[in-house]
């Protein structure tokens, strides 16, 4: 495994932890299909929520957050209609949202989350 | 709330409107929106900005940053608001006082690294700042003697993004001296507290090289040979702001004297330095040395000119013509059968208004444009020799034709015709030390002028020249019964009515010349004959 995987994967773990505590439930994470993948599903209150987690060692290539481009976020559109799809589910609301995480160099991280990105 | 503001000026032309920059930080994917019609490279700036500020060591918002421009109707361009959209970005984010950010008028380009670069127009708009009522203007270092022409207000000179931060911040720089360089408008700049002598002139086009008298290069009347009437027309025009067209064979002297008129022209007084160094400060052609341009302009544009470089034009940014750029000084047309016609034809509004108007689509832009203009043909297009033996084989048709390029509208509004014969033999091996310099004509150029500015006080004109004719009649009438060639020629149809109140223009021009309080019959009907000039 790349380093760049193992940071990926930790900053994922660490990305489902915070958003448990601030009350989403997890409904599924690393979904694949076709067009891609989805870090995490979840549910807030009454909205779907497919969150792309982005975690970077520091700001040498800028923040992580800067890194979900305007087609990233329509490609995560598209994978939130295909995964309600799979699942046959259906939900008053459907949100993207964005949890960038910066490695603090000792196995933490700072986290920031942003709702409803596109 | 993270929300900062900033101002800056936008120049329609040489007005300057205040502009108000909001810069707005929320939770959102990182990103800038520029609003409040902005145009390409104005819109280019968050890339610009974005880097100058992480080049500068200060941390560029991870948020979503909306800047805002308003009043969002008038159209705003280029890189002018480079750095008050920086500063109000640091301000929002908190890294500098937002109260200090609003507090100073900020005007310059950013360059990648976050170094301050100078841009044009600084004068109009620091002018417009101190209006308003803001008492501090921020700009590059290389603009700073242009900013503090205008008195009454700080002037901040800074080079880098840096600098400008840390002033705001009331620190000193990296290597502990302060900040920024800071002038007060107004009182001279350290490096200029001499005058520069006549240095500050302006020539283009092939025209009149930059020198003044007292050095070798200076062109000088004296030169002139022979041309008595022609020495006397140019007296005439520049003593009263009086157009003039010169039509004779090559070699007469026609350029020579054109690139002369303005060695006997008096220096700018302050208002109309002014405004001409504001002119040139938007086209940018501002010598970098001279911040206030004190020596009447002298433009000679070629004949392959376009409309637009006359008048000014362009899209996008409307920038000033020659006739804007020749404003208190001189528009010398050489070879003036051969510019289109359309172009000469435009300068027929300015002749008239003093000011050349040009609309857009987005906008409508005013530039001054009360210039002396100085026309000078050849009287037929083989240009050879018109004499006694003459080789010229044009037909009087081809002749016609060719100085009928120059329409009649336009030479209606040219006061004084003058025909130039070939210099002589005798002329030109004549000793030039009888000839006048242009010193002396400038002396009794200066002391006409004081005549009709003295008779002038109170009113918005300074020169005969720019008298309307209503006031002529109603105010400074000639001497009872000295129009009365005048009349016959109004009623025979050989000139028109605006020809009447051109020729009672000039006419006052010679009174002044001669020191008579009011034009007699000889002046008018001198100023006549020198209106009819051209033998047609």
């Amino acid at each position: 495994m790349h380093a760049k995987d193992v940071l990926g994967r930790s900053g994922e773990q660490a990305a489902a932890e915070y958003l448990e505590s601030c009350g989403l439930r997890i409904l599924d994470r690393n979904w694949r299909c076709a067009t891609g993948e989805i870090d995490i599903v979840a549910v807030d209150r009454q909205a779907l929520v497919v969150v792309e987690v982005k975690a970077r060692t520091g700001m040498r290539y800028g923040g992580p957050l800067e890194a979900v481009s305007r087609a990233k976020r329509a490609r995560l559109r598209r994978l939130a209609v295909q995964w309600l799809n799979a699942h046959g589910v259906r939900f008053d609301q459907v949100r993207i949202d964005v949890v960038g995480l910066i490695y603090d160099g000792t196995g933490g991280f700072s986290v920031e989350h942003i709702r409803g990105v596109g | 709330m993270p929300l900062a503001r900033t101002y800056s000026v936008a120049l329609i032309g040489v007005t300057g409107h205040v502009v108000e920059i909001e810069a707005d930080i929320a939770n959102g994917l990182p990103a800038v929106i520029v609003v409040g019609l902005p145009d390409t490279a104005l819109r280019e700036a968050r890339d610009r900005i974005r880097a100058a500020i992480t080049n500068s060591r200060e941390e560029w918002p991870q948020r979503k940053i909306t800047v805002g421009l308003s009043p969002a109707s008038l159209p705003k361009r280029g890189s002018w608001f480079d750095l008050a959209i920086a500063i109000g970005i640091l301000a929002a984010a908190g890294k500098v006082p937002r109260a200090a950010a609003a507090r100073v008028m900020f005007f310059g380009e950013l360059g990648l690294d976050g170094r301050l670069r100078p841009v044009r127009g600084v004068l109009p708009a620091v002018a417009r700042a101190a209006e308003e009522g803001f008492g501090k203007v921020m700009v590059a270092e290389q603009n700073a003697a242009e900013a503090a022409l205008v008195p009454g207000v700080r002037v901040i000179a800074v080079n880098s993004l840096t600098r400008a931060a840390d002033w705001l911040r009331g620190l000193s720089g990296p290597d502990g001296q302060p900040a920024a360089v800071e002038y007060q408008g107004g009182q001279d700049l350290p490096g200029r507290a001499g005058r520069p002598g006549r240095n500050g002139k302006l020539a283009s086009g092939g025209g009149a090289q930059a020198a003044g008298p007292g050095t070798a290069m200076a062109p000088d009347l004296a030169e002139l040979l022979g041309q008595s009437m022609a020495r006397r027309a140019a007296e005439v025009c520049a003593a009263g702001g009086h157009h003039l067209s010169l039509l004779g064979p090559p070699g007469a002297g026609k350029t020579m004297l054109a690139e002369r008129i303005p060695t006997i022209l008096p220096r700018l007084d302050r208002a109309a330095a002014f405004e001409v160094t504001a002119v040139h400060s938007v086209a940018g052609t501002l010598p970098a040395q001279v911040p206030l341009l004190e020596d009447p302009p002298f433009l000679a544009p070629h004949h392959t000119a376009t409309k637009a470089a006359i008048v000014g034009g362009g899209s996008g940014v409307i920038r000033p013509g020659s006739a804007s750029l020749a404003h208190r000084g001189v528009l010398f047309l050489d070879e003036a059968p051969e510019f289109a016609r359309d172009v000469l034809d435009a300068l027929r509004q300015p002749l008239e208004a003093g000011e050349v108007v040009v609309a857009r689509s987005g906008i409508t832009t005013r530039f001054p444009a009360r210039f002396t203009l100085v026309l000078a043909a050849n009287p037929c297009p083989c240009a050879r020799v018109a004499g006694p033996s003459e080789g010229c084989s044009c037909s009087p048709a081809t002749r016609r034709r060719y100085l009928g390029r120059i329409s009649g509208p336009l030479l209606d509004r040219v006061d004084v015709k003058i025909e130039l014969e070939p210099v002589s033999r005798k002329e030109l091996l004549s000793d030039r030390t009888f000839s006048e310099s242009s010193l002396t004509v400038a002396r009794r150029v200066a002391r006409a002028r004081e005549r009709a500015a003295h008779r002038l006080q109170g009113t918005p004109w300074r020169l005969n020249g720019e008298v309307p004719g209503s006031a002529l009649r109603r105010t400074w009438p000639p001497a009872p019964g000295s129009l009365a060639v005048l009349e016959r020629s109004l009623d025979r149809g050989l000139i028109t009515a605006r020809g009447v109140v051109k020729i009672v223009r000039v006419a006052w021009t010679l009174a002044d010349l001669a020191g008579r309080p009011r034009p007699t019959r000889d002046d008018c009907d001198a100023a006549l004959g020198l209106w009819l000039g051209v033998r047609r």
